[in-house]
């Protein structure tokens, strides 16, 4: 569980980045932080494995303060894949890479090799085993990213920016091992502004705006509210605009995703 | 007019095992709006390179058939030559851009080309008021948003009066209303100006209104090349995962069930009058 408590954050440079954020994130919940670029989402995350400390207000991750424990103690439990893989990846294997971490904490060999293997096959990355990440593309680049955090088994996992550079085919892949993560009580917590993705996904959405938390509710009650959305400097789901067009008719307006369109539009036009 | 033709054409990088673009017969029109699609590691990229003439220029490697870009032949031809006719906008501007102001920036490429002073302020007044940028002229671009940066890297490119302009995945980093913006901008210097737009795009939700033609690519060919409404509707479209618009798609998952709309929609306008016209039974 993540307990953020009035937290404030100011840079260095004096951006107040944070302006009293509170939040509750139980065991398997699945969030996605949604907002415009500079409002906040990255540094708020960042507060969740301690990689920042809180100018003002506190953090608990299971209870612990994230003040009075290291980055490398929080590591195991909350995983932080970053939005640019560069700044993440450095080994001359993508192998290597992944297994990286895992000799960090100490596991034995085969262990690791169990653990590598695993992560290279949910990702789609087995042929690039011996390859360094830097012949690869973004989207790859992004994947192994994600594998090298993936295997050692974090109980909570921060995806910041995971659809961006990436396919039709490879969000689906990621919507669908992030069902398989929290089918195994994982807390997924991800950073993003890909509104159709979220639509398909359906997660419980934090909407942020200049360092502030302005809603935080279901998918299809913040994304279809127009101004909010606007606001955030987003657009609601393509399926809710033609919703929104339609609703003189009598047609919902809460609606983000095709099928639930589908049921709707069958019901009203009479076709069964 | 045709200002892009391939013949046959295929490209190898220097140390690729097999071809990153293959046999690709492609024309593209003067004044086209193309969305060039396709998965990751399918070859956009690498076609983008070759119209510009990074590829074989730059990049090295083995390049077979022909490639005619505004009129010139770009394996006999210099990057700087085809700089004046091609301009190409990357996904991160950072990478893009590097002067102290953004008026300098959009100056830079001009300076290059030997511009005399005159024309170079007339040229960068009027890329800066193109793109809506001009109040930000004094400012330094590693201060500006990812969205008023890209603005500054299409200004710098605009200000060389390119005939075609290229934009590699423009507004990864951008959220959403950011990234409409962006695209309005394109939009603009195809319909005002004329200029010939490819624009690499995966988010076809936000950027298919635009288009007029696309182009998707996977595992180094095009497989398929027309009219947006034919191209995302297709079987093969479906196959490869191309992530067509969900107005689209939502007409396809009616279609299934037997309601037919009078036409293919790509965006929320059309899907929406199409639908009105069953709902009231008009």
């Amino acid at each position: 569980m993540i307990e953020v408590k009035d937290v404030h954050f100011t840079y260095p440079n004096g951006v107040e980045a944070l302006k009293g954020v509170f939040i509750t994130i139980r065991n398997g919940d699945f969030v996605a932080i949604m907002g415009q670029n500079g409002a906040g989402k990255t540094t708020l995350v960042k507060h969740f494995n301690g990689l920042l400390k809180s100018t003002r207000g506190e953090i608990l991750v299971d209870g612990v303060n994230t003040r009075d424990v290291s980055v490398a103690h929080l590591a195991r439990k909350v995983g932080f894949v970053f939005q640019n893989p560069d700044h993440q990846l450095f080994c001359e294997t993508v192998e290597d890479e992944i297994a990286f971490a895992l000799k960090n904490f100490g596991y034995k060999k085969n262990i690791i090799n169990r653990r590598v293997s695993w992560a290279l096959n949910l990702l789609g990355l087995t042929q690039y085993r011996k390859t360094s990440p830097f012949m690869l593309s973004g989207g790859e680049r992004k994947r192994v990213a994600l594998a090298s955090v993936l295997a050692w088994n974090p109980k909570i996992v921060i995806l910041d920016e995971p659809t961006i550079g990436q396919d039709y085919q490879q969000k689906e892949k990621l919507r669908q091992f992030i069902t398989q993560l929290r089918a195994q009580k994982k807390t997924m917590v991800i950073v993003t502004h890909d509104v159709e993705f979220v639509a398909e996904c359906n997660p419980r959405v934090v909407l942020m705006t200049e360092g502030k938390i302005v809603a935080d509710g279901r998918a299809d009650n913040i994304l279809t509210n127009y101004d909010l959305v606007t606001k955030a400097s987003l657009v609601p789901p393509q399926v809710t605009q033609i919703f929104m067009k339609l609703s003189d008719l009598g047609l919902p307006s809460n609606v983000i995703d095709v099928h639930e369109a589908r049921k709707i539009l069958l019901n009203l036009s009479g076709v069964s | 007019m045709t200002l892009i033709e391939t013949k046959n054409l295929t490209f190898t990088y220097p140390s690729g095992m097999k071809p990153a673009v293959e046999d690709v017969s492609i024309t593209i029109e003067k004044g086209d709006f193309v969305i060039l699609t396709g998965p990751s590691g399918c070859g956009k990229t690498t076609l983008c390179r070759c119209f510009n003439g990074l590829i074989p220029n730059f990049y090295g490697g083995k390049l077979e058939g022909d490639i005619t870009v505004a009129g010139f032949n770009v394996t006999k031809s210099s990057i700087h030559e085809l700089a004046r006719h091609v301009g190409l906008v990357f996904q991160n501007p950072e990478n893009q851009l590097f002067a102290l102001s953004v008026e300098k920036d959009v100056a830079f490429g001009l300076e290059n080309f030997g511009v005399s002073r005159d024309e170079m302020r007339e040229r960068v007044d009027w890329a800066l008021q193109m793109t809506g940028i001009n109040e930000l002229r004094e400012r330094a671009p590693h201060e500006l948003s990812g969205g008023q940066q890209q603005r500054v890297a299409i200004a710098s490119i605009l200000a060389m009066r390119p005939e075609v302009m290229v934009f590699d995945e423009p507004t990864s980093f951008l959220d959403p209303l950011g990234a409409q913006r962006i695209f309005e901008v394109i939009h603009d210097l195809n319909k005002k100006l004329g200029i010939t737009v490819i624009l690499v795009e995966h988010r076809l939700d936000l950027a298919s209104r635009y288009a007029n033609h696309v182009i998707v690519m996977d595992e180094s060919r095009v497989v398929l090349d027309g009219e947006p409404r034919q191209v995302f509707n297709s079987e093969k479209a479906r196959l490869i995962g191309v992530g067509i618009p969900k107005a689209t798609r939502l007409y396809q998952i009616l279609r299934e069930n037997g309601v037919k709309l009078s036409k293919v929609p790509i965006n929320s306008e059309e899907a929406s009058q199409l639908l009105r016209k069953i709902l009231t039974h008009d």
